[in-house]
Formats: C-alpha cells, sequence, structure tokens
C-alpha cells in the first residue's frame, strides 16, 4: 500500500457550526484524517453524523449561511483549501478534487445535452475548443461505460437512467484528472445490480488513475465492498479509524460495535412457520393473476398510443395467517404497484385477491370500508406519510373517527398511550408534531396508527428503507415483536435482501412486473434457482471485508 | 427506545387555545399592531355613521378645504376639511363602513368560492376540472376594471352589485392557487395513508389537504384587499360604483383628486387608511400563516 509516502490531503482538526433557532450547533467537532494516493478511505456514519457536512466544508460548497467553518486546516498540496480565495478555488476544484453526489438528476442541468455539459468542463478549464471538447467528452463517457457514446452526448439528463446518470456524474468530475474524488452516497439511490457495477468502475478508475477516493456512506456493505481504510463517525466525532479488515474485525468504540451488530441480514433466518399440512391449506389472503397495465398516451390529444406498460403481470401467491410475506424486487419490479391495489389505491388490470371467500377488488361502499379495518399500511417515507398539521394524537386516532364502532370517543386518549408505548413512545409524545420527531420515531407513529384498527394483515412498503442501519434494527424488532404479539400477517415490501432475510417467513422474487421465484426464506437465500435471484443476492453488498474480497476477485477486479 | 441523540423538543403546557394564540399574538409586535389598526378600523366600520354619521355630511362653507393639524375648530377636523367643509377625519371612519363593507365582502366570497372551487377541481380532476379552469381563464383575460364597468353599467350600481362583480373578477387567483396545491398535495404519503384508513372524500379534502392549502390563500386575500378597494374607487370615481351622498375610501380619495396642488391632505387621508388597513391585514396574514403552521410556530413561541 502506499503507506510510506506523504498524504495528498490533510484534514486537522475540522470544526464545521450550524446557525439554528436555538443557538449554534456544533456538525462537526474537530476531525482529523490523512488520504493518500491510490486509496479508498470510507467516512461511514448516520444520518446527522456530519460526514457529508465535513465533505462540503473540504470542498468549500457549505450551505453558508446556516453553516459555517468554525475551524482546522485542510491541506491540499501544502495549501490550505479552508483558507483559500473563491478565485483560487474556483481553479482547484476540478482540476484537483472533484466530487459526485447522492442525487444525479438535481445536479445535472435539465436543458443541456449531457455531452455539452462535459465538455463545458474543458472549455472553462482548459479553453478546448468545441469539437476537441466534445471528443474528449466522448471518450469520457465510452471510459465510464457508457454504450453508444457518440449518440447519446446528444441526450438530456432525463433520458437517462439512474445509474447511467452516476456514470456521466463521474464522468464529469473525472474530465480534468483530478487527484481526489470525493463520493457522496455515490449508490444509495440505485438498485444493488447498478450499484455493484458503479462502485466496480470507482475502483477500476482509482488504479487507473491512481486517485485518492473518499467515499462517504451511511451503508457498511459499501464501505466492506470497496474501501481500503475507514472513517466512523457519530455526532460530529470520529470515533473510530483504520483499516477497513481490521476496524470489521475488531471494533473498539461502543458505537462501531454497535453499528456492526445493527447490520441486518447477520441474524439466523427465522423458524419459518409450517405450512398448514393436508388436503386444503387455509390462507386468509389469495392473489390470483394480479396485473396492472398503463397505457402510454402521447401526442397533442392524449390519445392512447397502443401501447403499454406492464407494472405488475400476472402475480399470484398466498398469504397465511401469522406469516411475514417478503416481496423483493429492484425498482420497476412492480412490487409497490402490488401494494397499492391490495391497499385499493390503484385499481388493477385484472385479477382477484380473495380475503374470506370475497374478492377484495369488487367490494365497495361500506364492504369496502370494513376490509379497511383489516388491511393497513406502513409506508417507506415516514416524513411524507404523517399530516404536518396535525398532532400525534390526531393522527393516531383518526382511523377512529372514520370507523366509529371501534372505539368509544371517552376511550380514545387511553388507547392512544397504549398504542404509543406499545411502539416504545411515551404518554407525553401525544400533543406534539410530526416534524418534533426523528425518522425512526415517526415511523414508530406511522406503526401505532396502522394498529389503531386492529388489522390482520399489515403491508409494508419499504417500511424500513429510509432509516439509518441502527433505527432500521429497531423498527425490525418492532415489527416482529408486533407480529408475535397481534398475531398480524405482514406483506413486506423491500429492494433490501438482508432486511427481508431476517423477519421474513417466505418470499417473492419480482422481476418486471412478473414473479420469478419464490420459496422459503432458506431456500431463496442459501439456494436460489433462478439467474435473477443469484444476480440479486450477488449484487448485495456483505458487510464482511473477507467475503467480499473473495467476490471481488472472482468477477476479476482486483483491489 | 429514543435514542439519547435525539434531541427533546420542549413543549409547554398548552393553557386554552385562546389565551395561547393571544401570547403568540403578542410575541410578533408587528402584527400585533396590525391587529391593533384592523380592530380600530373594524370599530370605526361598526359604529362610525352611528355616532359620526350626521358630523361628516354636514357643510361648512367657512371651513372649505380647511388645513390639517389645528384644533381650532374641535378634534373632529384635526385632519382638515373638505372642499365642501365637511370633517375628513369624521368622513374616514364613516367611509369605513362602506369600503370594509365591499371590500371583505368582496374578498372573502372570492377567496371561499374560489378556494372551494379550486379545492374540488384539484381534487376530482377530469371534465370537472377542465371546466373550472377554462371559466377561470375566461374571466382571467377579461381586465377585472373591464368586466365591472360592463357588468354595473348594465345593473344598478349598488352595493350589493359591486360586491358580486368583484368577487366573481377576483375568483379565479384562489382557483388556480387552490388547484395547484391541491394536485401536489393529493400525491402525499399522508393522503394515501388516510384513504388506506378509509377516509371518505369529505374527510381527504377537508381534514388533510384545505388545512395545508388555506394559509396560502389567507395570504393572497390580504393582498387582494388592497387592489378590491383601490378598483372600487376606481369604479366610483368612473361613476358606476357607489355614488355620493355614500362615501368610501376611493371615493374619497378621487373627489380630492382635483385640489392635489392645494389641498393634499383631501385625497391624503383616506390614500393612507387604504395603505395601512393592507399593510395591517398583510402583517396579520403573515401570522396567521405562522401561527397555523406547527413547523414554523416556534418561530412565535421562542
Amino acid at each position: 500500500m502506499t503507506d510510506q509516502k506523504a498524504p495528498i490531503l490533510e484534514v486537522r482538526n475540522l470544526a464545521v457550526g450550524f446557525h439554528t433557532a436555538a443557538g449554534e450547533f456544533d456538525a462537526v467537532k474537530g476531525i482529523s484524517f490523512d488520504l493518500y494516493c491510490g486509496e479508498t478511505l470510507a467516512i461511514l456514519g448516520e444520518s446527522g453524523s456530519g460526514k457529508s457536512v465535513s465533505a462540503s466544508a473540504v470542498m468549500g460548497i457549505l450551505d453558508s449561511p446556516p453553516g459555517f467553518v468554525r475551524g482546522g486546516e485542510a491541506y491540499l498540496d501544502g495549501e490550505n483549501l479552508l483558507k483559500l480565495s473563491p478565485s483560487k478555488r474556483r481553479d482547484l476544484m476540478g482540476e484537483k478534487i472533484a466530487m459526485i453526489f447522492q442525487d444525479t438528476l438535481a445536479h445535472l442541468n435539465p436543458v443541456y445535452t449531457i455531452g455539452w455539459q462535459i465538455a463545458e468542463c474543458f472549455r472553462v478549464h482548459r479553453g478546448f475548443n468545441a469539437k476537441d471538447a466534445m471528443a474528449r467528452s466522448i471518450d469520457l463517457l465510452d471510459r465510464v461505460g457508457m454504450p453508444d457514446p457518440e449518440r447519446r452526448a446528444g441526450d438530456y439528463p432525463h433520458q437517462f437512467s439512474g445509474g447511467q446518470r452516476q456514470r456521466i456524474m463521474i464522468a464529469m468530475a473525472l474530465a480534468l484528472e483530478p487527484a481526489i474524488l470525493i463520493a457522496d452516497e455515490p449508490t444509495t439511490a440505485l438498485d444493488v445490480t447498478v450499484q455493484a457495477q458503479i462502485l466496480d468502475l470507482l475502483i477500476d478508475l482509482r488504479n487507473e488513475r491512481n486517485m485518492g477516493l473518499i467515499l462517504i456512506t451511511h451503508d457498511l456493505g459499501v464501505v466492506a465492498e470497496i474501501a481500503d481504510r475507514m472513517v466512523v463517525m457519530n455526532a460530529g466525532e470520529i470515533v473510530e479509524q483504520g483499516p477497513v479488515r481490521q476496524v470489521f474485525a475488531n471494533p473498539t468504540h461502543p458505537y462501531t460495535k454497535r453499528l456492526m451488530a445493527a447490520i441486518p441480514g447477520r441474524g439466523e433466518f427465522r423458524e419459518v412457520l409450517p405450512l398448514p399440512e393436508g388436503d386444503a391449506p387455509k390462507a386468509i389472503l389469495e392473489v390470483r393473476d394480479l396485473a396492472k397495465h398503463y397505457g402510454i398516451t402521447g401526442g397533442m390529444f392524449g390519445t392512447s398510443t397502443g401501447q403499454t406498460v406492464k407494472a405488475c403481470d400476472g402475480v399470484s401467491f398466498d398469504l397465511y395467517a401469522g406469516e411475514t410475506l417478503g416481496i423483493v424486487g429492484e425498482s420497476g419490479s412492480g412490487k409497490t404497484t402490488v401494494a397499492n391495489m391490495l391497499l385499493r389505491l390503484t385499481e388493477p388490470t385484472r385479477g382477484t385477491a380473495t380475503l374470506d371467500g370475497k374478492d377484495i377488488f369488487s367490494l365497495a361502499g361500506d364492504e369496502l370500508l370494513r376490509l379497511r379495518r383489516r388491511f393497513q399500511a406502513v409506508f417507506q417515507d415516514p416524513f411524507a406519510s404523517l399530516n404536518p398539521t396535525m398532532s400525534v394524537f390526531d393522527i393516531i386516532s383518526e382511523p377512529w373517527l372514520i370507523h366509529r364502532d371501534v372505539m368509544p370517543k371517552n376511550r380514545y386518549r387511553e388507547r392512544v398511550v397504549e398504542l404509543l408505548e406499545s411502539v416504545g413512545m411515551v404518554a407525553d409524545h401525544a400533543e406534539r408534531y410530526p416534524h418534533q420527531f426523528s425518522g425512526g420515531q415517526r415511523q414508530r407513529i406511522a406503526v401505532a396508527r396502522a394498529l389503531a384498527l386492529e388489522p390482520e394483515i399489515i403491508i409494508c412498503d419499504e417500511a424500513v428503507s429510509a432509516l439509518d442501519v441502527s433505527i432500521q434494527a429497531q423498527i425490525i424488532e418492532l415489527l416482529a415483536d408486533l407480529r408475535d404479539a397481534f398475531g398480524l400477517s405482514y406483506l413486506f415490501i423491500a429492494h433490501d435482501l438482508p432486511v427481508v432475510q431476517e423477519l421474513a417467513d417466505r418470499v417473492i422474487v419480482m422481476k418486471s412486473g412478473k414473479i420469478v421465484e419464490q420459496g422459503t426464506v432458506v431456500e431463496i437465500f442459501t439456494n436460489p434457482q433462478e439467474r435473477y435471484t443469484i444476480d440479486l443476492l450477488g449484487a448485495s453488498p456483505i458487510p464482511d471485508p473477507e467475503k467480499m474480497l473473495d467476490r471481488r476477485q472472482r468477477r476479476g477486479i482486483s483491489v | 427506545m429514543t435514542t439519547p441523540t435525539e434531541p427533546a423538543a420542549f413543549i409547554p403546557p398548552p393553557p386554552s387555545r385562546g389565551l395561547r394564540l393571544l401570547s403568540l399574538l403578542w410575541n410578533d409586535k408587528f402584527a400585533f399592531m396590525g391587529a391593533m389598526f384592523v380592530l380600530l378600523i373594524v370599530l370605526f366600520a361598526v359604529f362610525g355613521p352611528m355616532l359620526f354619521g350626521d358630523v361628516a355630511t354636514k357643510m361648512n362653507l367657512r371651513a372649505r378645504n380647511m388645513e390639517p393639524f389645528t384644533l381650532d375648530k374641535g378634534w373632529l377636523f384635526f385632519l382638515g376639511a373638505d372642499a365642501l367643509g365637511r370633517s375628513i377625519l369624521a368622513r374616514i371612519m364613516v367611509a369605513g363602513q362602506n369600503t370594509m363593507a365591499v371590500a371583505t365582502s368582496a374578498v372573502v366570497a372570492a377567496m371561499i368560492i374560489g378556494g372551494t372551487f379550486g379545492l374540488l377541481a384539484g381534487f376530482i380532476g377530469g371534465w370537472f376540472g377542465n371546466v373550472v379552469l377554462r371559466l377561470a381563464d375566461m374571466i382571467m383575460s377579461f381586465p377585472s376594471l373591464l368586466i365591472a364597468m360592463i357588468v354595473l353599467y348594465m345593473l344598478e350600481p349598488r352595493v350589493e352589485n359591486l360586491i358580486i362583480v368583484l368577487g366573481i373578477t377576483r375568483m379565479p387567483i384562489y382557483i388556480r392557487t387552490a388547484r395547484a396545491e391541491v394536485l401536489e398535495i393529493r400525491e402525499r404519503l399522508f393522503v394515501s395513508a388516510a384513504r388506506v384508513m378509509g377516509a371518505s372524500h369529505w374527510r381527504i379534502v377537508g381534514r388533510h389537504i384545505a388545512p395545508i392549502v388555506l394559509p396560502t390563500l389567507t395570504t393572497i386575500a390580504a393582498l387582494d384587499f388592497a387592489f378590491v378597494m383601490l378598483v372600487e374607487s376606481a369604479l366610483s370615481f368612473l361613476g358606476i360604483g357607489i355614488q355620493p351622498p355614500d362615501i368610501t375610501w376611493g371615493l374619497m380619495v378621487s373627489q380630492g383628486k382635483n385640489y392635489l396642488q392645494t389641498a393634499w391632505w383631501l385625497s391624503f387621508f383616506p390614500g393612507l387608511a387604504i395603505m395601512m388597513t393592507a399593510l395591517s391585514l398583510n402583517l396579520l396574514s403573515n401570522w396567521v400563516r405562522i401561527a397555523l403552521d406547527p413547523v414554523q410556530r416556534w418561530r412565535l413561541e421562542v
């Protein structure tokens, strides 16, 4: 490794503060780290740990105000980045140090072609003429693995997929051959299979150009996959740093230990409920040949073009009482469409879902209202699924105002407190508003609301995807406890395989609107039959550096 | 189960709702002053004609265009007198009634009717939404003053007709704003969550969508208030609005126009009343927006 050489970037005692209503808040409290040529340094932390803020401060793109650099130095080639004049800093950015982001659509200008946007770097910094600049851009697009780069250089950002846009961002960042690339959650918004490709590309480029790569992430799996050294941040401080293998094998700080313990998919498989044997295994919900097709409309009058998108196409499965059925798939696989149809938020094109001998899609009026009591949902984004103008008490008691016979009005308060306590919160929380809670707490409130009607089935649509790992573990534990306490059945939808592994009894793997494979959780995870399932399992990063090295070598990529 | 890093928000025990709102109002000094001024105007409007109705119409040719800021003829003439020697202060207080009646009714009617149509157009969509929108476009494509002139020329220029015309011409702005906001809000997850609970359409619109749209509409209404007062004065000036001997602030401004070179106070003080009312309402609506929003409310509590 490159330990003997001097570091290319030295950060010393970097401190960043924010002005808030409640006074100044220390987001980063004096952190120090080094970056060497040709290595990958991972900065790992949960939301609010200050990992992105430190990188923004080094890059000089901190939102200021309210943010401000309180002190410290960041040396690049002997120059303190934090003290540079804005014009000198501009010269340095892109030349020496470049950055890529999570939200690619927001960071590409929608009104210029991507070829033009990459070429801009060459024209501004290198003074190339338009033709040469474009030729270089096309070379770069080719290098980052964009198929048919000459044609695609003329396309606009919205015409690319998320993974392709991240490739474009990488091409742009690499245009001036910087010595340091900072990647802020570069793969968080991507599907696992695409994530693996982007990480491969980053490693490849790092080796080829001997860059220093700083990878900011919350995902231990990603760290294990590509980082050499890691820095663990919590509440603005570095709690632990060292070579990845050492930290994983032997975490010393309690926070790191807690984080490692919270990684989903490490626990044992759940003991699978024995399916009722005999002549008639009784499913509480039988879904048969469920399909949803969207017609593509076009032209001036929105007439149908005759083409259809099959968001969901002939899906059949059973859900048994007290069991958790995981539905796994990448974006566009139709898993959320299935949930929305079962919740009667979207009408299916065809198919039936039988609950107690009645097709739920044929219900209307009072019958539909009665169905709602048995079917509840917990959604992905706890920041969006609670009405910001309602107090927690109003949110949890609203179902009873709709279904008047569930609860007499004088028992509302008592029952809200009971529900809050059953999801691990306290009575005082009832008077507060959603914005006063963290993401994990909001998701608990959403679970309490779902429980208010004492349903039999809860559909969890990516219910833990937006949460930090340690919070994720808590919510999964909560869901498991509630399932055992109330005999609930879950339809648990996720893109994340390890999460499903811990909670589900059986798993359905979906792709392009169809079920690819289904089976018990042990069958799917230990002995997958279909190519797609194998790829999906192979692509999701395992938070274990040894295993990742093994896998990487098999893919023929050196680390 | 809460992790120790999560900040515990401080919640004072709630006293009564009214008291809490008052203390929130007191904490925003500008809004408080605005509220006091609006209250004063409302008192004028209610009691003005009763108390000063006679003074306001009593001519005194010896006090023609009397200068303001003297107490020679008593406090009622502190703001001077108009071309016929009538007390300007008394006339402002009396005119407050007609002005507020026209402006308040027109703006409130436009807000409620326009807002409701906008909410429904956004929520229901389809042909209903299209019809409502095209109607709004039709109203918008005419200059509002022109419609008012045509309608009032054909109908009798009475207070009720003025209110109806002004209300209709101001409606599109509420329809369009409400509809645009609803289109965004109805896609939010908490609306889906309410549907899953089995909430009726009325409940979703009333409980989940309307409270979020309302602050925007009240802000627009406060801005619109001044506009409506000015349109009303323009119509009165053209002779198709409120006619003398009835008075409004706008009418007073236009009557003083001929004397701007020699007696500026004839137009200035009624104009000041219009401006101050509009400003107070703006400050107040800004406060309402913050006080109604649980996420912003802390700004008034610190």
